[in-house]
């Protein structure tokens, strides 16, 4: 008997591998996970049927181009929309035997924190169905710890996989910026989107990581990546972890956060590793606002290709230029449409300087105050989110409101810094996410860090409804 | 904290303005609403000219990597069936659309 809901990648590969149960089995079993509880949970837009093989199961975010299978992004202007080619990291998953499951639910293009802004409805809570998963990766993050997949590939730009992470209780990461191609993903900011893993513990997200990273031809900002090793040890021995006070003080971090997060970081002191406190006053501070130019200013240029040409949704018109917005207008939820008009105005005549111009060079300030604290500290360590699940439809009136959701894992998005999430503790029920940052192409030393506490902190990430 | 308040909105003139530069239609109604919500996000995000930035430069591009080039080589692309696979309106080998 197959437990979906406790088995690792990890250990699915050594059952298969021992030919305890076949890859048919094994696809079957979360094919029947999928068929009990995704009616609740709305994990996923499209489901698949098994394609035969002998590999572990693999569920993909919907932004994330899969050859022959379905992929909206979540939006009305992709649905219908088949890829006629597959993206790398599909491309590497499939060449490494992963089958595909199904493409998971995200907020429209990736545009939000709880997935209550896909076009196909929200995916819920496996923790509390009437609370929201997070976002934009809600459909992984749900799908992964409901036990609907072992493990699932999400995207990140502003905290979209180690958020729902967080607010699910499992394991994300968002790697390094550039270590993980975006060839045939959909794009929404291009100079902070990254794929990534989402798995049940660190090692799983480790090695999914090791398939998925590395230089693509194809997508010219990616580089060589240092060799992945999957962490082994318990302690933390000389390990310097920094504990920026805004980001543990920040307004709006609920107290059961804060507890949990303490708890967690009395462990790292415990495992030897050396603990201290430092400061990014400006990154915390001005992070939401240089994000919320920056990355709306990319997502109007890319958007742009929505133009009801070569493909997705065509609305009626007259003349072409009435095609083209109506179009425009149908496909879009309001979520795109408010960030492309913020993006349009700070790039348009008259206001580039003031906001976009002046937000790019917040972004130094913000890269050079994290350089800096690395100096000191090998990592640095916060809460995920500043709040654990919330009620869905709570903030979805007040798009300002949902923004703050991403306070502490934008700034080092912005410096293109790698961050793991792991559970970390409970608060009211729910999970609460410990969020671990290190420089640039530090994956090695998050595994490390993360294996260990997580070890330590002994998180049991099956939800207590669905035991 | 985190957000700033310092300068007017965005008027319902200039919200048809960016609109029409994006290309995109809006109702009677969503005009008004995006006017509201925009402005709050217009004062909130100018929070970033409270800073002193003299002789900071830009980051455009997080990695300090310059000059990354791919070989010109040919490859092997996709097939004009494959193409055309999603286009709403196929007229041999064009995409079809309403007069200009």
């Amino acid at each position: 008997m197959i437990d979906t809901l406790t088995l690792t990648a990890e250990e699915a590969g050594r059952l298969l591998d021992a030919k305890e149960v076949s890859g048919a089995e094994l696809f079957a079993a979360y094919r029947a996970a999928i068929d009990e509880r995704d009616p609740e949970l709305h994990a996923f837009l499209h489901v698949c049927d098994d394609s035969g093989g002998e590999g572990v199961p693999i569920a993909i975010k919907d932004v994330i181009g899969t050859k022959g299978v379905p992929t909206t992004a979540g939006s009305k202007i992709l649905e219908g929309y088949v890829p006629v080619f597959d993206s790398t990291v599909a491309a590497r998953c499939k060449s490494h035997g992963l089958r595909l499951l199904g493409k998971t639910n995200t907020d429209e293009f990736a545009m939000g924190s709880s997935t209550e802004n896909s076009a196909f409805g929200p995916t819920h809570n496996p923790w509390d169905p009437t609370r929201v998963p997070g976002g934009s990766g809600g459909g992984s993050a749900a799908a992964v710890s409901g036990g609907l997949a072992p493990w699932a590939l999400g995207s990140d730009t502003g905290g979209s996989i180690k958020q729902p992470s967080a607010l699910c209780g499992n394991v994300g990461l968002r790697p390094t910026y550039g270590t993980v191609s975006r060839f045939g993903v959909v794009a929404f900011a291009s100079s902070l989107d990254q794929v990534g893993p989402v798995a049940k513990n660190v090692r799983d997200c480790a090695y999914l990581y090791s398939i998925i990273a590395g230089r693509d031809e194809n997508d010219l900002t990616t580089v060589e990546v240092p060799v992945v090793e999957l962490p082994t040890a318990d302690e933390l021995a000389g390990v310097r972890i920094g504990v920026p006070k805004e980001m543990n003080e920040a307004e709006g971090i609920e107290p059961g956060v804060t507890a949990a997060v303490r708890k967690a970081i009395e462990l790292a002191e415990s495992l030897g590793a050396k603990v201290g406190e430092c400061s990014l006053p400006r990154s915390v501070e001005y992070g939401v606002a240089c994000y919320y130019l920056v990355a709306p200013a990319e997502a109007s240029s890319n958007l742009g290709r929505y133009d009801g040409v070569r493909y997705g949704l065509r609305s009626d018109g007259a003349d072409f230029r009435e095609m083209l917005m109506h179009t425009r207008h149908d496909g879009f939820g309001d979520e795109p449409k408010r960030r492309i008009m913020i993006g349009t105005y700070a790039l348009s005549s008259g206001y580039y300087d003031a906001y976009y111009g002046t937000a790019q060079k917040v972004r130094t300030m913000i890269r050079r105050e994290h350089a800096e604290v690395f100096e000191s500290f090998d990592v640095i360590v916060s809460p995920t989110s500043p709040t654990v699940a919330f009620e869905i439809g709570e903030k979805a009136g007040n798009p300002l409101a949902m923004y703050l959701n991403d306070l502490l894992t934008i700034p080092s998005c912005m410096a293109g810094l790698p961050g793991l999430n792991i559970p970390c503790g409970l608060s009211e029920g729910l999970p609460v996410g410990l969020q671990l940052i290190g420089p640039q192409f530090s994956e090695n030393t998050l595994f490390r860090a993360g294996h260990a506490l997580e070890r330590a902190i002994g998180f049991d990430g099956v939800p207590e409804r669905l035991k | 904290m985190y957000l700033g308040r310092n300068v007017a909105g965005i008027s319902r003139d200039e919200v048809l303005h960016v609109a029409r530069l994006a290309r995109l239609e809006l109702t009677d109604e969503e005009v008004g609403r995006f006017q509201e919500q925009l402005s709050d996000i217009i004062e909130a995000i100018s929070k970033v000219s409270e800073l002193d930035l003299t002789d900071v430069p830009p980051t455009a591009h997080p990695l300090e990597i310059a000059n990354a080039w791919a070989e010109d080589e040919p490859r092997p692309s996709l097939s004009l069936d494959e193409v055309f696979a999603n286009a709403p309106d196929r007229d041999g080998d064009y995409f079809r659309v309403p007069p200009a």
